[in-house]
């Protein structure tokens, strides 16, 4: 066998093998997307994804949602905390990483030790007393608990990306711009936040991802079906499906799933760059 | 020492004292707080007594929750190394020169950006239901359908596909490393006659253990707390094989408020996860290559 024959069959071997994994990885989603059409004798009787009778009648009933309560009005519920908690981390992410990456002050080693040391804190054993607090404070059953937090830099990931990213920033305009008498928060909203676009760009993508997959966190703390996000509405919904409406749940599932898909394709890149930048820094 | 240098000295701190407010009520509160809830019989409904080590030894004498224990161990110990070998074979094949990288990239992620959705749970259980669609496409090739959600082990392992599924986050991470390794290392090993399988063992893998470790230590933290799989999908059974710890730490906490028993099972959750990656941690220096002083 010459060189070139094997190079091309290497070649052929690893396309097979990607096509082979994407189809795999695609296929339900494909086949969520087809299914949500079809009617529910349908969706249990064939492997294809293709409906072949289509109907609307899922997404009619999915939108409907429950008692006069559109679907559309619980992924608004969604937005109410998502929105307010991707602007809060991002503004208290930055801030703090400011302060850590350029200034000296006491303590800041001890700090820093501290921050990192949150990043490996399991959620778990902070569910309970989090719950006795924002009940003491009565916050149970808004979302408050929710939001609050990211108001104080909560999620120490972000604070941390921002900071090696900062780090890899040459301070000289900064220096320039002290020296023409621009104050601390001038540089920051002149000097810094400009160029950290991209790291602030990926903090906010993901947060929101994050902040709309969450479901752990409603479930604690929301318990009025009003004010239920989406997440925790498909759940109740999935569960009071006895077996019937099986296109409906489907639909709903989708729709559900539309606006985190729609941020993730207008910024694909920035994922990719921000899951890198994090992991191979970090 | 003047004004100007006393505000200098402290504005860092000033920028960085939200944060510290934060950690201290919502981090720091709780932790210690968890820590004092789990020596005591506490339902939320009831005044608390201090019973010392009485949940711990409830817990270690207690079978369905040494059960949970041990299931979430297997989960963990199933899952990652399944999962992170996946994405680090996935990344080598991208790396190579391939026509529509993007593509692919984008198809094996999106999985895991919609993972930890409600949505994707619902579609699990559908896809995995005795007459949904894995085992119609078993049918196909003559395997006889297999009752997965009905199943101990076949729950079980609906929750371990679920998740591998969604390597898309460390298989990124892999690639950007795999990226990183220099072309003229592998140049060199090809003149000294090194085949594309040693030059994988010998210099790829070692060059990019330090990603390995944190893919490890990250997945692994992340694994042990693993609740909306189990949650939602297969809502901890049958026969309890799907509830794994956290799945119990809700379920005391959330439904039989038995705070301090939560607290406690939560303790030693956190207690075993802090001694694998300080196991982790430790191990590094005699598997994880840094190439310079940058090592952590």
């Amino acid at each position: 066998m010459t060189r070139e024959i094997r190079y091309r069959l290497d070649t052929v071997f690893r396309y097979a093998i990607l096509l082979f994994v994407g189809i795999i990885m695609v296929y339900p989603l494909f086949w969520m997307v087809g299914a949500s059409f079809m009617t529910n004798s349908q969706i249990f009787s064939s492997v294809g994804f293709i409906p072949k009778d289509p109907t609307l009648s899922g997404y009619v009933k999915g939108y409907a949602g429950y008692e006069g309560m559109t679907l559309l009005y619980f992924m608004i519920n969604t937005f109410k905390f998502v929105i307010p908690k991707v602007i809060f981390t991002v503004l208290s992410a930055t801030v703090t990483a400011y302060g850590f990456a350029r200034f000296n002050f006491g303590g800041k080693r001890f700090s820093f030790i501290v921050l990192l040391s949150t990043l490996f804190l399991p959620q778990v054993v902070l569910n309970v007393p989090q719950y006795i607090l924002f009940d003491q404070l009565g916050w149970l059953d808004s979302y408050l608990p929710l939001i609050v937090p990211s108001m104080f830099a909560g999620d120490t990931y972000f604070v941390y990306m921002q900071i090696q990213f900062l780090r890899g920033i040459p301070k000289e305009l900064e220096e320039a711009a002290e020296i023409d008498g621009c104050g601390i928060m001038q540089r920051l909203w002149y000097i810094i936040v400009p160029m950290l676009k991209p790291t602030i760009a990926s903090c906010a993508l993901f947060q929101f991802m994050w902040a709309s997959n969450d479901f752990m966190g409603p479930l604690i703390y929301v318990n009025t079906v009003a004010k239920y996000p989406v997440s925790i509405f498909l759940r109740m919904s999935m569960d009071a499906d006895v077996g019937f409406e099986w296109n409906r749940v489907l639909a709903m599932s989708l729709i559900a799933i539309i606006p985190s898909l729609v941020v993730f394709f207008a910024a694909q890149d920035s994922f990719v760059d921000g899951i890198a930048a994090g992991g191979v820094k970090g | 020492m003047n004004f100007k240098t006393l505000r200098k000295k402290n504005i860092g701190l000033l920028l960085i004292l939200p944060w510290w407010i934060g950690f201290g009520v919502f981090k720091l509160y709780p932790f210690v707080s968890s820590l004092i809830y789990s020596f005591n019989d506490y339902n939320l409904f009831h005044s608390a007594s201090f019973i010392g080590l009485g949940n711990y030894k409830k817990i270690l004498g207690d079978k369905l929750i040494m059960k949970a224990f041990v299931q979430t161990f297997k989960y963990a110990f199933i899952t990652v190394p399944l999962e992170l070998s996946f994405a680090l074979f996935i990344a080598y094949i991208l790396n190579f020169k391939i026509k529509g990288v993007k593509f692919f990239r984008t198809a094996y992620y999106i999985p895991s950006i919609l993972g930890g959705s409600v949505s994707i749970a619902v579609l699990w259980r559908f896809l995995f239901k005795a007459e949904g669609l894995v085992n119609m496409i078993a049918g196909k090739f003559g395997i006889l359908p297999f009752n997965w959600l009905g199943n101990s082990e076949g729950a079980f392992w609906v929750i371990v596909l679920l998740r591998i599924w969604q390597f898309g986050s460390p298989m990124v991470i892999f690639l950007a490393a795999l990226k990183g390794v220099s072309l003229e290392l592998y140049e060199a090993a090809s003149i000294d006659g090194a085949g594309k399988l040693r030059q994988l063992f010998n210099i790829t893998i070692p060059l990019i253990t330090p990603v390995i470790f944190y893919n490890f230590v990250t997945q692994l933290c992340n694994k042990f707390q693993e609740f909306n799989g189990p949650f939602i999908v297969t809502q901890g059974g049958p026969l309890r094989s799907t509830t794994l710890v956290s799945l119990l730490v809700y379920n005391n906490a959330f439904k039989s408020y038995e705070m301090g028993m939560a607290s406690a099972i939560a303790w030693l959750l956190f207690l075993i996860i802090m001694t694998l990656t300080a196991i982790l941690f430790i191990s590094q220096k005699h598997w994880v290559y840094y190439s310079d002083e940058d090592g952590r």
